[in-house]
């Protein structure tokens, strides 16, 4: 696991051997990263672009680089950022301190930036290379056209030793605009093998317990979650959670940390159990907790997705069930469907279907409104007016978002719909209404 | 009294090592000029000419300097100036005024830079931030009331000269260019462009202004020159302070470029891309390998720059997927190839893994859809699979179409890299049937 200590003239070799200790298993990275800053006063690239996963310590390395080395640089996130007049003060006033900053003119533009950032240069150059990092470097992308060419070449605009690292899980072939642009370094930040997954994890281990213990227990974890989950930060979260459910048989003295086969059959079902709870924030992990301390059953919690029922009333359900036969079915059948005295159909024809043609795999339908008020009266028992009320019912689903409006060239001349609700929710729906939706949907028949 | 000794020696190496960086790296990242541009002769020539006419003649000119990405327009019109500012009469006598395109977004700053760079703002007092009419005015005034012999020529440098002629109604470039047009204060409006239509993006009464004078920069490189100048970008100049250090240095490059494997590199980056700045970004990559322990650059440096530069991210990327995303992408791949490029839908991607799943009954990939709506979820994000509308349309997430950015050879060439695949993965991925 060990790599050889980080090495670069110019800087304090103490720290470079703490620094080695800081950063396990990414010791490759960061010599990388290093000889490419080169020493503090020596030119750097104009622009780096590092990419790779979620978790895969991109800014963790840099940061810590640029912060124990104690280089000038600026931290900025493109979240927080929503306007590039943002980004820069805060570039700005990190790179020379808040009263330069406000020289700065209010919302500054790029020009304002280049010009001032000059200035400052003036009054105090460079002896050591700047840096600047940009966090969530694909939001870039969606601000002001010309401000992802210009950072690219900010070296050159502002005529001083400064150096944009861009940081982004996305790869950078999605970033260039279409005149071409400076093209930056890449360095691609590899992902964790279960081998290095397995070394990070097990060094929170919890002080009472050994370390073997621990990291048989992140074996185990690793062991249920490694095929669908690569991202550490998950890892550590679900590894934190469940670990004193792990540590259960033991203190109750039913085995000890020499039993890993009964270890692990204590803790294998309740993990993969957490794989369909709080891995998908169904149960929030203080629940999760809760209910690992009340020694409940763990399914017994109900989920937020279990809450999806809503109640409505009687003409909005029926008309929501409209909605759906007239979304799910193709409209030739409806003939078959809601006419008593249908016309004669071949039988092997009409039940001829394919795969491929199945609503349930492509999606809802578009419908006009003519055809879900037809199919409306025809599931409705009793008679009904069409009043107002009825109409109001059927824009309010719309904004409910349990129906959709598309198109929306014409709202009141025949609008057309879509059905947005899933089979189980409609399922539901029908049952409090005693009506059997599964006999009127094509694809079951 | 020995150990002492070849500790000074030590240092020294030390040094030298990092004077070699810094030099070395001012040439690479900064973009030093050198003395005489290479291979571009008579564009030089004729650029340098036309300042000069307009320095100390007082001609008005303008040009365009057309060339892609990289290659050397900045470069070119540095060296000119620098050449014409040698000169005694331009010296005292010229006015510059840079402008870019990337950052005098529109009209109104691009005026206020211009006010600013000639420096009149103490002339007309808080009146520069009046209207932007009024500043027009008052620098066209300015600029009209000289005359060919009495006032002093302004050099225009428009960089990224496309972005100016995206401005509204183009007023910018009209009034500089009918300025360069009619007799009055001597300008020289020269823009610099990537684009080899940018003639067609300006208005008709814009592009009549203009001289229709274009400098084309297009690298005419040979692989002999290429290889030339990769030998002179990494040669120490004399000056360099320990001859001796230097003096090695350099064979070892003229070693290197005799090297057989150097050659192949060379010839890769020559045929994917001529460019100095390509050249430059994988030489800085070489260069900063070399270090105390190994001050020599070796051939090995340079196979793993190139190595760094040429990978394939969208692979990179494959190769960090968990497994269930990786079947998630198979089942596109068969989607793909069943449907022939038709968009799909989660529902679709998860009904083909469950049917691989049926196949393999003892397979452990069993999870619920949930679980596997969020691997999906994430692929999105990680824009290996797009929404066909832009993720405009109102539909529910399982039901939005999406396509897959990525081709069928990739994906076989991730599944063969990828570490610890399982057999059955593999063998569904390159069973013909879905």
């Amino acid at each position: 696991m060990s790599g050889a200590v980080l090495q670069c003239p110019g800087y304090p070799e103490d720290k470079l051997r703490t620094l080695t200790e800081d950063l396990t298993c990414r010791e490759a990275q960061a010599g990388t990263l290093l000889s490419l800053m080169g020493e503090p006063d020596q030119y750097s690239y104009p622009s780096v672009f590092i990419y790779g996963h979620r978790a895969t310590g991109k800014s963790h390395v840099l940061l810590t680089l640029l912060t124990q080395l104690q280089l000038p640089y600026a931290a900025v996130s493109c979240v927080e950022c929503v306007s590039a007049g943002l980004m820069l003060e805060q570039v700005f006033s990190a790179l020379f301190g808040p009263d330069a900053a406000s020289l700065l003119p209010r919302s500054p533009s790029l020009s304002d930036f280049v010009r001032i950032y000059r200035q400052a240069c003036v009054e105090r150059p460079a002896r050591q290379t700047r840096y600047i990092v940009v966090e969530k470097a694909e939001l870039l992308r969606d601000m002001e056209a010309n401000l992802l060419p210009a950072l690219l070449r900010l070296q050159e605009l502002v005529d001083d030793n400064v150096t944009v690292f861009l940081l982004s899980e996305i790869v950078w072939e999605k970033f260039r605009p279409n005149t071409g642009c400076f093209e930056p370094l890449l360095l691609h930040f590899p992902d964790y093998t279960k081998a290095e997954l397995l070394h990070i994890l097990s060094r929170d281990a919890h002080p009472s317990h050994t370390p073997e213990l621990y990291t048989s227990y992140i074996n185990i974890l690793l062991g249920v979650f490694y095929s669908v989950c690569r991202d550490l930060r998950e890892l550590r979260h679900l590894a934190a959670l469940n670990f004193c459910k792990f540590c259960e048989p033991l203190e109750k003295g039913e085995a000890r940390e020499s039993d890993t086969h009964k270890l692990w059959k204590n803790i294998e079902p309740h993990l993969k159990k957490a794989m369909q709870s709080v891995y998908l924030r169904e149960v929030s992990s203080v629940q999760w907790e809760q209910q690992q301390m009340d020694e409940k059953e763990a399914t017994a919690l109900r989920g937020l997705s279990a809450h999806a029922h809503v109640e409505l009333p009687y003409y909005s359900k029926f008309l929501l069930i409209a909605a759906y036969l007239a979304s799910y079915n193709p409209a030739r059948t409806d003939r078959r469907f809601f006419l008593k005295h249908h016309g004669k159909i071949k039988k092997t024809n009409f039940l001829k279907k394919h795969e491929k043609t199945s609503n349930h795999l492509l999606g809802p339908k578009p419908f006009p409104l003519d055809r879900l008020l037809a199919i409306f009266y025809s599931v409705v028992d009793s008679r009904v007016a069409p009043t107002a009320n009825i109409f109001s019912q059927i824009s309010s689903l719309v904004t409910l978002q349990l129906l959709t409006q598309v198109g929306h060239d014409d709202q009141l001349d025949c609008p057309k719909y879509k059905c947005a609700v899933s089979l189980d929710f409609i399922l539901a729906i029908s049952r409090t209404l005693s009506f059997d939706i599964v006999r009127y949907l094509y694809d079951f028949l | 009294m020995s150990k002492r000794k070849s500790m000074e020696k030590h240092v020294a190496v030390g040094e030298c090592v990092s004077q070699v960086q810094r030099v070395l790296r001012e040439r690479f990242c900064h973009q030093r000029l050198p003395d005489k541009p290479v291979g571009l002769e008579s564009q030089y020539k004729h650029l340098l000419e036309l300042l000069r006419r307009t320095a100390v003649h007082g001609e008005s000119n303008s040009v365009l300097i057309v060339g892609p990405r990289g290659s050397g327009k900045t470069m070119l019109l540095r060296c000119a100036l620098r050449e014409l500012l040698e000169l005694q009469e331009a010296k005292k006598n010229v006015l510059q005024v840079h402008l870019s395109g990337l950052l005098q977004t529109d009209d109104r700053i691009a005026l206020r830079e211009i006010t600013r760079q000639l420096q009149l703002e103490n002339v007309v007092g808080d009146k520069v931030f009046g209207s932007f009419a009024e500043n027009l005015v008052f620098l066209l005034d300015a600029l009209k009331k000289g005359d060919k012999s009495s006032s002093r020529p302004v050099l225009f440098i428009l960089e990224e000269f496309d972005l100016f002629a995206h401005h509204k109604n183009q007023t910018l470039l009209y009034n500089l260019l009918d300025v360069s047009q009619s007799a009055q204060a001597p300008v020289a409006v020269v823009g610099l462009t990537c684009r080899l239509d940018v003639l067609e993006l300006l208005e008709k009464r814009v592009k009549s202004r203009f001289s229709h004078r274009q400098i084309h920069l297009l690298s005419s490189l040979s692989f002999h020159q290429y290889r030339d100048a990769f030998r002179s970008e990494l040669t120490l100049q004399d000056g360099f302070p320990d001859s001796k250090f230097s003096q090695e240095w350099n064979l070892g490059i003229s070693k290197l470029c005799e090297d057989k494997s150097v050659d192949e590199i060379l010839q890769k980056h020559y045929n994917s891309c001529k460019d100095f700045r390509s050249l430059h970004s994988l030489l800085l990559l070489a260069v900063s390998r070399v270090s105390v322990s190994n001050p020599i650059l070796r051939a090995v440096d340079l196979l793993e720059a190139s190595r760094m530069s040429s990978a394939d991210s969208k692979g990179n990327i494959l190769h960090g997927l968990s497994v269930l995303e990786l079947c998630l992408i198979i089942a596109m791949k068969h989607l793909n190839d069943t449907y022939e490029g038709e968009p799909f839908n989660f529902q679709m991607v998860h009904n083909e893994f469950k049917k691989f799943l049926q196949r393999k009954s003892h397979s452990i990939h069993n999870f619920e859809k949930p679980v596997v709506f969020k691997a999906f979820e994430h692929l999105l994000q990680l824009e290996l699979i797009r929404p066909v509308d832009g993720g405009m349309c109102k539909v529910q997430r399982e039901y939005q179409l999406v396509r897959l950015m990525l081709d069928h050879t990739q994906v076989m060439e991730a599944l063969q890299r990828y570490p610890q695949c399982p057999t059955d993965v593999k063998q569904w991925a390159v069973s013909a049937f879905g």
